[in-house]
């Protein structure tokens, strides 16, 4: 990472020397967006186009967006489901401002998106599909095609669907079945526009249509035919390379994964790691379903997949197997874990390791599922009855997740209390490429069970605590002579038997709180390469990205900021006063109405200002940039 | 193992003081159970008592067992995770009519279809008692309490017709005061694989005094009592006896010698549910007359534990035993450097 690229305003291309007949530009990065309606297939085309690109050996990171609706009304802007995906020859951090390519497969993805866009950027529409009803459908008078709309873009009219049924026409598919081929067309063409290997693709359909043969062909078929028409048509007079991003990456195997595969991945690592059977009790919701499904193909890791009646089942059974000495999970977004609150304040009580994974999305209540938020923070700090502090890790980036699922089976573990794992939409469905641990960085932590009394009558205390973690023994049945009692009364100190001792609850609501507030958290590291910034932009979670590239630009045009970045948020880290009290200004960018500042301003009474944004989306860089330019401004005095 | 443990209702007392109400019908389950477990030949160890909340709730403190007392309505659910991830232990389930049957409806429901290995002793005393004397949902349509001054106007659960509805492999009904039968309905229960619902009818003295009366005076019992035993005639009270109606209802009349064949069988193996189910209608909920006790149902249907364990073996056979760096390293990889 010695010669890091800054993220700046928009591709720039270089003719490059080719002796074809057509021209080839190299680009330093490229953002594209594939758009159309939900049932066109665009996630998949999206993800199909993602892995060529990590195969390739680019920097990526992607953005999915889709309706909640499975099926909206064909041909509305309710339904347009669109991926973007931002891929360079270094590293980058964000899915991208804006996209430098739109793919729109109808008027309605056109019309969704095309404020995304910027003028002088390339959109390639599928004609086909601009019929009057259509048109009118989204609400334009006018074909946008040539009333002016699309003035000052480069426009790329192909008629994807006709093409495609062409290519087709000897497969013996209906005429329906083939124009569903037309995204694996429209992936044809962008792969030859952007050089991408097509290997896997076509190895990828032959296996996703192992069972019916003739559409692997003819998927396989559409997908050449548009790399062709690429290669053949007037058109499309340039195509554009993008180096692999060697610089970019430490050396390491490769793979590209996104947040909910890597926790995924990191749940069941953490269970081998313990050494602890994995059990997960859950329920399904958007956005954190991906985690049950994925967990459920690992049974042969020995890990245990309750799909339970509801939420509080879930979080129920996943406390009783740890009870039973399991490493327990739940998985639910943010309506679920107001369902499991009181189930997290009997781990509470009970001092069981647990570990809550909420992947945030857009609230109140139903709120917006498919959509990404930060909002659940202060319902994980607080959102119990009583004092019932709870650790939270919360991941920065896709691959982040790997580790914090580790971190928060771990703290759980060792300390014997749930943890909240904070993801996000962003976070579980986005992706980029992930440098897949080494074996040695897999070694067994294993954790020690009571096997033996543990008063000098011989004994047992299930609440007699570890001088240094304030720990519980964990003694799971099965285990002679430690036969005990638990519950969610409050418990003597020691003995755990029920005590309504008045200055006893005082004492074990304090254990509680101290338990947690020792947990121990590597100090925040401050990214200042200057060393006299005034400005200390902190944020948490999948925000990072966002930040950090904005952080770039302002660096790029001279600002002097400091960046941090929490991913422990309960306890904080030992250092974040003193941190936050050497900065003039500090900063605090959040997708709520600022939760983090709330307990920053709170905690260590410094005036942290918001910065704020509850749409459903991340932030741009752009704007980060923005706002980051004006603290600057006003720090400066200058206007 | 088993035989050379040699356990007493000693070993099974904790050493916390039992604080129920003076006279309370759970003395007698507790001291029923205690003295039920030694038979069991189970380790004190593997042996867990999993409860909800309410008077019922507390009995996991005083068994020298492994024990949670949880919260309100949720322990089938904690047991389900218990027992399907250490399908070797014992797990007992203790609950009341407010717990199991109201808050916690939905997992006892859910348990009882998956046919987690779980035995439910549902303590049902048709009245809240810890929360102090409201109705409960298998209080009688009218009864007068302190949310229902005018009467409630909700129709009771009948937790055993619930049950059945609800697929239960094993539903059993016993009365707190008789502990031979009581003993010997746990013992059918614990001897079952598989979720085992048992009702016990227990007096709560302070709010709902003699509920069950009709069930225990011996002026009355003989007559309201229907004892059940798998494979004899559902005969009571001397001449009285169970028939089958021709559209397959169930009634009581009295045996004669012209009827005296046509006296229902009881079997509680039957694998339809049907007339288990016509079982449980046969008493009055008002009165309580005609009140089956027993096993009523006792079916073979593999247990939600052992499923899931053969599950992951099964996938151990397919994909091998499960391998870290190959699963990180599985799909589309790229080297730099």
């Amino acid at each position: 990472m010695t010669s890091r690229v800054e993220e700046t305003g928009s591709a720039v291309g270089e003719p490059s020397g080719s002796p074809g007949s057509k021209q080839v530009r190299r680009l330093d990065r490229v953002v594209i967006r594939f758009a159309g309606d939900s049932g066109d297939g665009m996630q998949l085309t999206g993800d199909r186009f993602t892995s060529e690109t990590a195969g390739f050996g680019n920097d990526l990171s992607t953005l999915p967006n889709f309706p909640a609706e499975i099926r909206a009304p064909a041909g509305t802007l309710p339904g347009v489901s669109s991926f973007q995906l931002h891929f360079a020859d270094h590293d980058i951090l964000t899915p991208g401002d804006a996209p430098n390519v739109l793919v729109a497969m109808n008027p309605a993805a056109l019309k969704a998106n095309l404020g995304d866009v910027p003028r002088g950027a390339e959109i390639i529409v599928n004609t086909d599909e601009f019929t009057k009803r259509a048109l009118a459908k989204v609400g334009y008078q006018r074909d946008p095609l040539d009333d002016g709309t699309l003035a000052g873009y480069r426009v790329h009219s192909v008629p994807l669907t006709t093409l495609t049924v062409e290519a087709l026409k000897d497969s013996g598919l209906a005429r329906k079945d083939a124009e569903r081929a037309k995204n694996m067309f429209a992936l044809g063409l962008l792969s030859w526009m952007y050089h991408r290997p097509t290997e896997g693709t076509e190895k990828f359909l032959r296996t996703k249509f192992a069972k019916k043969p003739e559409l692997a062909e003819a998927n396989v078929t559409a997908f050449r035919a548009g790399w062709n028409y690429g290669e053949t048509t007037e058109s499309f007079a340039v195509s554009y390379e993008v180096a692999p991003a060697t610089a970019a990456f430490p050396a390491g195997r490769y793979r590209n994964i996104s947040g909910n595969l890597a926790l995924a991945y990191g749940l069941v690592t953490a269970g081998q790691r313990l050494g602890l059977p994995l059990f997960l009790g859950s329920y399904p919701i958007t956005p954190a379903s991906d985690i049950l499904h994925e967990l459920s193909k690992h049974k042969n890791f020995g890990v245990r997949t309750f799909q339970a009646e509801d939420e509080i089942a879930g979080i129920g059974a996943a406390l009783g197997a740890a009870f039973g000495g399991a490493l327990g999970v739940t998985t639910t977004s943010g309506p679920g874990i107001a369902l499991k609150s009181e189930t997290i304040g009997l781990a509470v009580s009970l001092e069981l390791p647990l570990v809550v994974v909420d992947i945030q999305r857009g609230g109140p209540s139903t709120g917006l599922p498919t959509k990404t938020e930060q909002a659940d923070l202060l319902q994980a700090m607080f959102g119990r009855n009583g004092e019932a502090p709870v650790p939270i890790v919360a991941p920065a980036t896709p691959a982040g997740c790997f580790e914090a699922a580790v971190e928060a089976a771990r703290i759980a573990v060792t300390y014997r209390t749930p943890v909240f794992l904070l993801s996000d939409g962003y976070l579980a469905n986005g992706s980029e490429p992930w440098r897949i641990p080494e074996p040695e960085e897999l070694t067994p932590i294993p954790v020690e069970f009571a096997t033996e009394p543990n008063r000098p009558d011989g004994s047992f205390w299930p609440y007699l605590r570890d001088e240094e973690t304030l720990a519980r023994p964990w003694a799971v049945p099965g285990t002679p002579g430690l036969e005990h009692r638990i519950g969610g009364i409050e418990k003597q100190d020691g003995t755990g038997n029920i005590s309504y001792d008045p200055a006893n609850h005082d004492r074990m609501v304090r254990l509680r709180q101290a338990k947690v507030d020792g947990i121990a958290v590597p100090d925040l590291e401050v990214d200042d390469p200057s060393g006299d910034a005034d400005l200390l932009v902190l944020g948490w979670g999948s925000t990072y990205g966002p930040i950090a590239a904005g952080v770039r630009r302002v660096r790029t045009a001279g600002g002097a900021v400091a960046q941090a970045h929490l991913t422990n948020l309960n306890p904080f880290p030992a250092n974040l006063g003193d941190v936050l009290r050497r900065y003039r200004r500090v900063l605090v960018p959040e997708m709520n109405l600022g939760q983090l500042a709330l307990l920053l301003r709170a905690k260590y009474l410094v005036d942290a200002r918001s910065f704020t944004q509850v749409s459903g989306m991340p932030f741009k860089a752009e704007q980060l940039a923005t706002a980051l330019t004006e603290e600057l401004k006003e720090l400066t005095g200058g206007h | 193992m088993a035989t050379e443990l040699t356990l007493t209702t000693k070993d099974f007392k904790s050493d916390q003081e039992v604080r129920w109400c003076p006279g309370c019908g759970d003395y007698a389950i507790l001291a029923a159970v205690q003295s039920f477990l030694p038979e069991l030949g189970i380790p004190r160890e593997d042996i867990v008592f999993v409860s909800g909340i309410g008077c019922s709730s507390r009995f996991p403190y005083y068994l020298n067992t492994y024990g949670m007392h949880s919260i309100h309505g949720r322990a089938p659910a904690i047991a389900t995770g218990l027992a399907s991830s250490r399908p070797e232990l014992s797990v007992w389930v203790v609950t009341g009519d407010g717990d199991a049957l109201s808050i916690g409806g939905n997992h006892l429901i859910h348990a009882l279809r998956r046919n987690v290995n779980l035995k439910i002793l549902l303590f049902n005393n048709r009245i809240y008692g810890l929360t102090k004397g409201q109705y409960s949902p298998t209080s009688e349509v009218g009864k007068i309490t302190k949310s229902t001054p005018m009467g409630s106007l909700d129709a009771p659960f009948n937790p055993l017709s619930l049950a059945i509805g609800a697929e239960a492999s094993f539903v059993a009904r016993t009365i707190d005061s008789d502990r031979k039968h009581l003993q010997s309905v746990l013992r059918a229960a614990a001897e079952h694989e598989g979720s085992a619902l048992v009702e016990i009818y227990q007096n709560c003295n302070i709010f709902n005094d003699g509920a069950f009366d009709a069930l225990k005076d011996p002026s009355t019992r003989d007559r309201a009592l229907i004892p059940l035993q798998h494979g004899e005639p559902i005969r009571f009270a001397g001449d009285q006896g169970v028939f089958r109606a021709e559209d397959g209802t169930l009634f009581v009349d009295a045996v004669t010698e012209r009827n005296e064949d046509r006296v229902l069988v009881h079997d509680a193996h039957a694998a339809d549910p049907t007339t288990a189910f016509a079982l449980t209608r046969l008493a009055d909920p008002d009165t309580l007359h005609h009140t089956p006790i027993g096993v009523l149902r006792d079916v073979r249907r593999p247990a939600y534990d052992r499923l899931m364990t053969e599950q992951l073996d099964l996938a151990v056979q397919r994909q091998g035993a499960g391998d870290l760096s190959r699963l990180l390293a599985g799909g589309d990889t790229w080297v730099v450097g």
